[in-house]
């Protein structure tokens, strides 16, 4: 138990929904979710298939943890062939729609084919119907929500959607639930919308058991009170949420500024958690309250209210409201990127990212490298039509709309950081791995994370092993930030553990006071039947791993392609201490492919692949 | 003395704990829409997150209103307590209630109401902020009082809204 295990077909070309058990033998080699996922994924489509066209699949997944009495239990995930990297993408979701589909029975849902005509997935329980969605498209996200629960008079039915940015299939479209809560990275919205699947609306009502309910309810008890004992799961974000990293990176000189020219930012202090709290001219603050996920004991989520005067609102009624605030990588890459320090423009961004159903971290970076662009007279208004330069909020205001609309120069920025600098003739000003744009941590003054951005199998991003835990904060141990020495195997057992976590239905952050193979271990094991024994869990890790950068090798990753931008490697930067760094990135690699069991191009050896089961 | 639930809405996260810990207290398996407990979501107009529930009444409608007496009072904890033997499942005691905190449970065919517990509410334990807590009945208001007796005081000049 913990599986609900069942899956649902959906074939969006022959329109038909059929139920199917779910593999149990797969589900104890990859958990769930991710793992599991994309082990469904990659057996099923060619890997050179075009990620936009039928052929490709998505599915929407949940771990066996999701659901449960377990903390942070709130995670789904959406894993298909991303059109922004070329290789696999997984994005992870919190909020409340998880936990309904899980409640309604199911452990994945996959999309397969086309519709010929825009359609929705209604789920109540064990009923699946399409439904037609002409009076969808078109529509942004939050409005979509609102119709879909006015149009089957339920309150309580939970969407996850795409605005129009998914329609216009911009490369990183993100997939939304709960308003404000994103399936965020690769553009999977994309896929989405090339799929004309406008929405999935779910009821669940079923619950669900776990394998030793008395067991289980002990451990999550027990772990729960180690997230309550803990000063950055207790504190630090439910009061600043991981906005509290703002300063904190600017200390340090790991906040990237004006795309990548500097690692610190005069303005940090202005769009950080300390700024969301501050009174305003009229004694309120931009931060209303915070908010947890389903399950969550850590409230981390933030709630904010843009000041009623701000410019952005004219016209803008539906964003008077509360709603989803900034989170750190938001207003990094909507402010100390972009060099703006206007908190009120990055919060309108982030909510009108979040009704268009766009990623705030590609957007603000993509934003960022055409300001580049821009100041260096590569681009000018004849292109953009208002001037681009660095610390605009009103270009800032003005492009978040166009890009959801697949207008104007929206359109230029809507094919991402490395597209739109190709186009330019300018490449080297993309600061993007793998085409997906870098996330909030300068690896000149966060040596790991460089590695992590390079050997991620989703491309650039800060979600496969997160370094700045032991780097910045010292969690678990504290390794120098300037440091290359143990790097590599830091990276490779955070992204083996995170496998697992990812897996599992659990968010990420209960790793703060948890290990994996503690209390991550004793959950599976009391919620699962299989083997969950730390050495398995191991190999479980590695293998997802493995799998994953062999699908990416076989949909047409080069290898030469574990790189960062130049202007990381050879412009160096002032870091902590005054000195002067670049990425040694050549100083941690080859030890990585090593520690990995690949060849020294970076390729998995048949003796590695044998030791996970992959061969064969 | 009876304890009572104390809602303090103002602290509630919305993380469903409490619904969750209800489901698998009362039935065994994790299943919000079975609690007795339910959270609602204001935070689009007002910001925050509501907690409700039974008030456990004096004089309880939905004992008055039951045709089969199925409800009564349980003597020690003061909870009106359902009892499925007797219950038809006609919910009439789910019309006579003007709380809603009484529901028709449509997988057994009964009626369904927070019991407290016996006395030990799963709900309020399993609350990670105390916007749940287990109180005296006769100090239920007490904490209000407190902040208002400080607002109103006269020396407080920095407050500018009411508390709670």
């Amino acid at each position: 138990m913990g599986w609900q295990r069942k899956i649902l077909r959906v074939n969006l070309s022959k329109g038909t929904c059929v139920p199917e058990p779910l593999n149990m033998d797969l589900a104890f080699d990859y958990i769930g979710q991710r793992g599991l996922a994309s082990r469904y994924l990659i057996s099923e489509i060619d890997p050179k298939i075009d990620p936009l066209s039928s052929a490709n699949k998505l599915i929407f997944a949940t771990g066996p943890l999701t659901a449960t009495m377990a903390a942070a239990s709130a995670r789904y995930s959406v894993i298909t062939k991303s059109p922004l990297t070329g290789g696999i993408a997984c994005s992870n979701s919190g909020g409340y729609f998880g936990a309904e589909l899980k409640m309604a029975g199911w452990d994945m849902v996959i999309f397969e084919g086309k519709a010929k005509k825009p359609v929705y997935l209604h789920l109540d329980n064990q009923t699946a119907t399409l439904l037609p969605a002409d009076g969808l498209w078109g529509k942004n996200v939050w409005q979509t929500e609102e119709l879909i629960r006015q149009a089957h008079g339920d309150r309580q039915l939970k969407v996850s959607s795409i605005g129009q940015g998914g329609e216009n299939k911009v490369l990183f479209a993100a997939i939304i639930n709960d308003t404000h809560r994103a399936a965020g990275r690769s553009g999977v919205g994309a896929v989405m919308g090339s799929k004309n699947l406008k929405a999935v609306a779910v009821r669940g009502t079923l619950g669900l058991t776990v394998r030793d309910p008395k067991k289980f309810m002990e451990v999550a008890a027990a772990s729960k009170a180690k997230l309550a004992a803990q000063y950055e799961t207790n504190t630090n974000f439910p009061k600043y949420g991981t906005q509290s990293l703002m300063n904190l990176m600017n200390e340090v000189g790991g906040l990237p500024t004006r795309n990548h020219r500097q690692n610190r930012f005069d303005g940090a202090a202005a769009i950080s958690a300390e700024a969301m709290h501050a009174p305003r001219a009229d004694g309120s603050t931009n931060i209303v309250t915070n908010q947890a996920c389903f399950g969550c004991n850590i409230a981390c989520s933030r709630i904010s209210r843009i000041s009623q005067n701000h410019f952005s609102l004219k016209d803008k009624p539906d964003y008077r409201a509360n709603s989803g605030g900034l989170e750190y990588e938001s207003a990094w890459s909507f402010g100390a990127q972009c060099g703006i320090d206007d908190l009120e423009a990055c919060t309108y961004a982030n909510f009108a990212c979040n009704d268009y159903g766009l990623d705030t971290i590609s957007f603000g970076a993509t934003l960022s490298a055409a300001m580049e662009l821009f100041e260096e007279g590569v681009i000018t208004t004849k292109q953009t039509g208002i001037p681009l330069p660095f610390g605009s909020a009103e270009a800032l205001v003005a492009m978040v709309e166009l890009t959801g609309k697949g207008e104007g120069f929206g359109k230029e920025l809507g094919m991402g950081s490395l597209r739109l600098c190709q186009k330019y003739g300018r490449p080297e000003l993309s600061m993007t791995v793998r085409g997906q744009e870098l996330s909030a941590y300068d690896p000149r003054g966060i040596q790991g994370i460089g590695l992590a951005y390079v050997t991620n199998n989703r491309g650039g991003c800060h979600l496969r092993a997160y370094t700045p835990a032991a780097e910045i904060k010292g969690i678990p141990q504290k390794m120098d930030p300037l440091l290359t020495e143990g790097k590599a195997n830091l990276v490779r057992r955070f992204e083996d553990t995170l496998n697992i976590v990812d897996s599992s239905g659990l968010c990420q952050f209960v790793k703060f006071a948890w290990t994996v193979m503690g209390d991550f271990r004793e959950h599976l094991e009391a919620a699962c039947e299989g083997d969950f024994s730390a050495d398995n869990l191991w190999l479980i890790g590695g293998r997802i791993w493995n799998m994953e950068r062999m699908f990416n090798l076989s949909a047409g990753w080069d290898p030469k392609g574990d790189t960062l931008p130049k202007r990381l490697l050879r412009e160096p930067v002032t870091v902590a201490g005054g000195i002067e760094k670049v990425c040694e990135l050549g100083d941690m690699l080859p030890e990585y492919y090593s520690l990995r069991g690949w060849t020294k191009n970076g390729v998995p050896t048949k003796k590695t692949l044998k030791s996970f089961g992959l061969l064969g | 003395m009876a304890n009572n639930i104390l809602i303090t809405a103002s602290k509630c996260t919305g993380c469903m704990t409490c619904e969750m810990a209800c489901s698998f207290t009362k039935e065994q398996i994790f299943r919000t829409v079975h609690s007795r407990l339910r959270v609602f979501d204001f935070i689009a107009d007002q910001g925050r997150f509501v907690p409700y529930i039974c008030t456990q009444c004096s004089d309880a409608w939905c004992a008055q209103a039951c045709p089969v007496d199925a409800i009564s009072l349980d003597p020690n904890t003061k909870a009106w307590i359902v009892a499925e033997s007797k219950c038809t499942g006609c919910r009439a005691c789910t019309l006579a209630c003007p709380f809603g905190s009484i529901s028709h449970n449509s997988a057994v065919g009964k009626a369904q109401k927070c019991d407290l517990c016996g006395g030990n509410p799963a709900c309020v334990e399993a609350c990670p902020t105390d916007a749940l807590t287990f109180v005296a009945d006769e100090s239920m208001g007490l904490e209000k009082m407190r902040l208002w007796a400080a607002a109103t005081s006269g020396s407080a000049t920095e407050v500018t809204a009411a508390p709670g």
